[in-house]
């Protein structure tokens, strides 16, 4: 009986009033997810023998079109990625081709980055994704978080599992953990420079680490960002791959 | 003696027929064995090293741990005067750059879209030097299927089947696509000029083969390679030398350099080919000496069986005053000379086959594994010197055991009991 007591108590009192995780989840995509953005952006890539630094602009509308064109460094310079839907095209001015990437090949490291074409094309909200629950409250960096932990409600992520540590605050991921479906874990991302934008906080860097890579991981960094600007169509078009 | 003796096994064929027979069929199956045995782990160490392995390879550090992943990221800087001084150190060897690379084909329609698509294994080596040698070391000529041979940049062969797979003919543009040395994109464009098949599953899947001019700006990598293969002069792997010319080179780098500087490995310290050359030298001698116990059984067998017959004559011998050691010497005498005679039939029928296996080969395509290792699809046998030697030692030696084991009842003989056993 005393026994039972106890973990009556244990259960009730020890679990603490944590706020609903869907909600939590909805105020992170509010902070994340927009109607359309346009950012310029660098991403430094460590690698064993050097780091390089890639600098970019891109154009986003929603979760299904983005077109991403590679300032510097020269050789990279006029490389653009279109993505539309589910479909991602590549085009080289110095071969003057534009190739489809499909399958396997998406989850390929872009630019020797952490990042895979999956990643780089993924920007659904999380709520459409994921089912959330909140695990437990950590302070990451002076800052109250909560974590959650995501797991995956349709077949097509890249991620089964996620465990995510939100701001409590800001409602913006400080610390993402990236898990297959074999409970392996692929990928830690740590974002920070949070900053306010047009209305909401936004993390301007982010530190991306391939699990499963040597390395000290990619740095992607956002110089500029506008939320919900107005984006010519032609630009998410094949045609304006080439111009 | 010897005269007297073979008119003796000529004149009455049944006591010898058997033996001959029997040794016969032994000494034929060691001389196949053998030659199926060097031909196959000899086809194979052989391909190794001209695709794969060299007799000897120097990468970095960094990149022999994780080879199979082709970190070109890892690759040899300054490799040119890593040739030059490998050249002045080792001149009776050739040295060649090489990089595998991997990445995917994309082949445009008339639109410039794609029209298909597949994942590739390059290899560039040096296809355009005037005094290349790759072209013959990989037998590339003569493994065009169509088209002709890369005779400038920017020109590539392709495997067949992967042509056919892509729906691609001689003539045709195709861009590569992978990532660069540092990581970048690359995007590179080639006209296929031939498609070829070298009858291995690992080369014959999905492979592109290149100029390494044209892989180094292809993946930002000048003077640079993921591997220098060395080549002894003849082109015939040396294992014993392998193995000291690897020990001495990684004894001279030693503790000086990091994970960048070059290593050198042995043919046997790649792709799991130790064990498998240790084991070829232990099967061949496990066959023959398995062959010499059971035609030993066999031929001690047989050996009763005449004796049992030559009782009588053995008797008469002993009777007319002939000493036993003579009657034994004699014996031996005569299984050495039937084990020649099975030995010599044997070895021609051994080495006629072999000659013939040799020549057409025995397609296993569809069997062999999906493995790291350089594997032929068609296997043949190997006539070597020893070919023509091997058989006798079990043919001869067997047939001489099996009647010194069955000889041995002359001495139990008794002088004193002979012309009762005669019944004279």
């Amino acid at each position: 009986m005393k026994t039972f007591f106890m973990a009556f108590l244990l259960l009730f009192l020890g679990s603490g009033p944590y706020p609903d995780a869907d909600e939590i989840l909805a105020k992170v995509d509010a902070n994340m997810s927009a109607r359309n953005r346009v950012f310029e952006s660098t991403m430094t890539i460590h690698g064993r023998r050097n780091s390089r630094t890639i600098t970019s602009r891109s154009w986003s509308e929603g979760d299904a079109r983005s077109l991403t064109e590679y300032l510097s460094p020269a050789r990279e310079a006029g490389t653009k990625m279109l993505k539309l839907e589910d479909r991602l095209w590549i085009y080289s001015p110095i071969s003057d081709r534009t190739i489809q990437i499909s399958g396997h090949m998406l989850r390929q490291s872009v630019m020797g980055s952490d990042l895979s074409y999956e990643d780089m094309m993924e920007d659904r909200k999380l709520t459409d994704l994921y089912e959330a629950e909140v695990t437990g409250e950590e302070t990451l960096d002076g800052r109250a978080t909560w974590v959650l932990t995501l797991t995956a409600r349709v077949e097509d992520v890249a991620y089964q599992t996620r465990k995510v540590w939100v701001d409590q605050e800001r409602f913006i991921p400080l610390k993402e953990e990236l898990f297959a479906k074999n409970g392996q874990l692929l990928k830690r991302t740590e974002l920070s420079d949070v900053v306010r934008v047009d209305g909401r906080w936004f993390p301007r860097t982010v530190l991306y680490k391939d699990m499963l890579k040597d390395g000290k991981g990619t740095e992607f960094h956002i110089s500029e960002i506008k939320f919900d600007t107005e984006i010519p169509e032609y630009l998410f078009s094949k045609a304006a791959l080439k111009q | 003696m010897i005269h007297f003796l073979l008119k003796g096994i000529l004149r009455d064929p049944k006591r010898s027929r058997l033996p001959i027979i029997v040794v016969s069929i032994g000494v034929f199956l060691t001389v196949l064995l053998s030659t199926w045995l060097g031909g196959v782990f000899g086809d194979m160490v052989d391909m190794n090293a001209r695709f794969d392995t060299g007799h000897v390879k120097i990468m970095t550090r960094a990149y022999a741990e994780n080879s199979a992943q082709l970190p070109n990221d890892l690759a040899l800087l300054g490799v040119n005067d890593l040739i030059d001084s490998l050249e002045t150190v080792y001149p009776d060897m050739d040295w060649t750059p090489r990089i595998r690379f991997g990445g995917l084909i994309d082949v445009p329609d008339e639109e410039g879209e794609t029209r298909a698509q597949g994942p590739a294994g390059g290899l560039a080596v040096d296809l355009l030097s005037p005094d290349t040698r790759e072209i013959e070391r990989l037998d590339i000529r003569g493994s065009l299927v169509r088209g002709r041979m890369p005779e400038t940049q920017g020109e590539a062969l392709i495997s067949d089947a992967f042509a056919q797979k892509l729906d691609l003919e001689p003539g045709e543009a195709i861009t590569f696509f992978g990532s660069t040395m540092y990581g970048s994109m690359s995007f590179y464009n080639f006209t296929v000029v031939g498609t070829i098949r070298f009858g291995s599953v690992a080369m014959d899947r999905g492979t592109i083969i290149v100029d390494i001019e044209d892989a180094r700006q292809a993946l930002d990598m000048e003077d640079a390679a993921g591997e220098v293969l060395g080549y002894f002069a003849g082109g015939r792997y040396d294992d014993a030398r392998a193995v000291a010319l690897r020990s001495a080179f990684n004894a001279e780098i030693g503790e000086r350099g990091d994970e960048f500087a070059p290593e050198m490995l042995a043919l046997r310290d790649q792709n799991d080919l130790a064990g498998m050359m240790d084991y070829m030298d232990v099967v061949a001698e496990l066959f023959v000496f398995i062959f010499v116990g059971a035609m030993a059984v066999v031929l001690w067998n047989t050996g009763l069986l005449g004796g049992l017959r030559r009782y009588t004559e053995f008797g008469i011998r002993l009777a007319l005053g002939e000493a036993k050691g003579a009657i034994y010497r004699s014996l031996l005498m005569e299984a050495v000379l039937i084990g020649l005679i099975g030995s010599v039939i044997g070895t021609l029928a051994g080495l006629g086959l072999s000659a013939v296996i040799q020549h057409y080969g025995l397609d296993f395509g569809s069997m062999v594994p999906n493995t790291g290792m350089m594997l032929p699809t068609v296997y043949r046998t190997k006539i070597t010197a020893q070919a023509f030697y091997i058989g006798f030692f079990p043919g001869v030696l067997s047939m001489l055991l099996g009647n010194a084991l069955a000889g041995i009842g002359i001495y139990k003989r008794q002088t004193a009991q002979l012309f009762k056993e005669l019944e004279v």
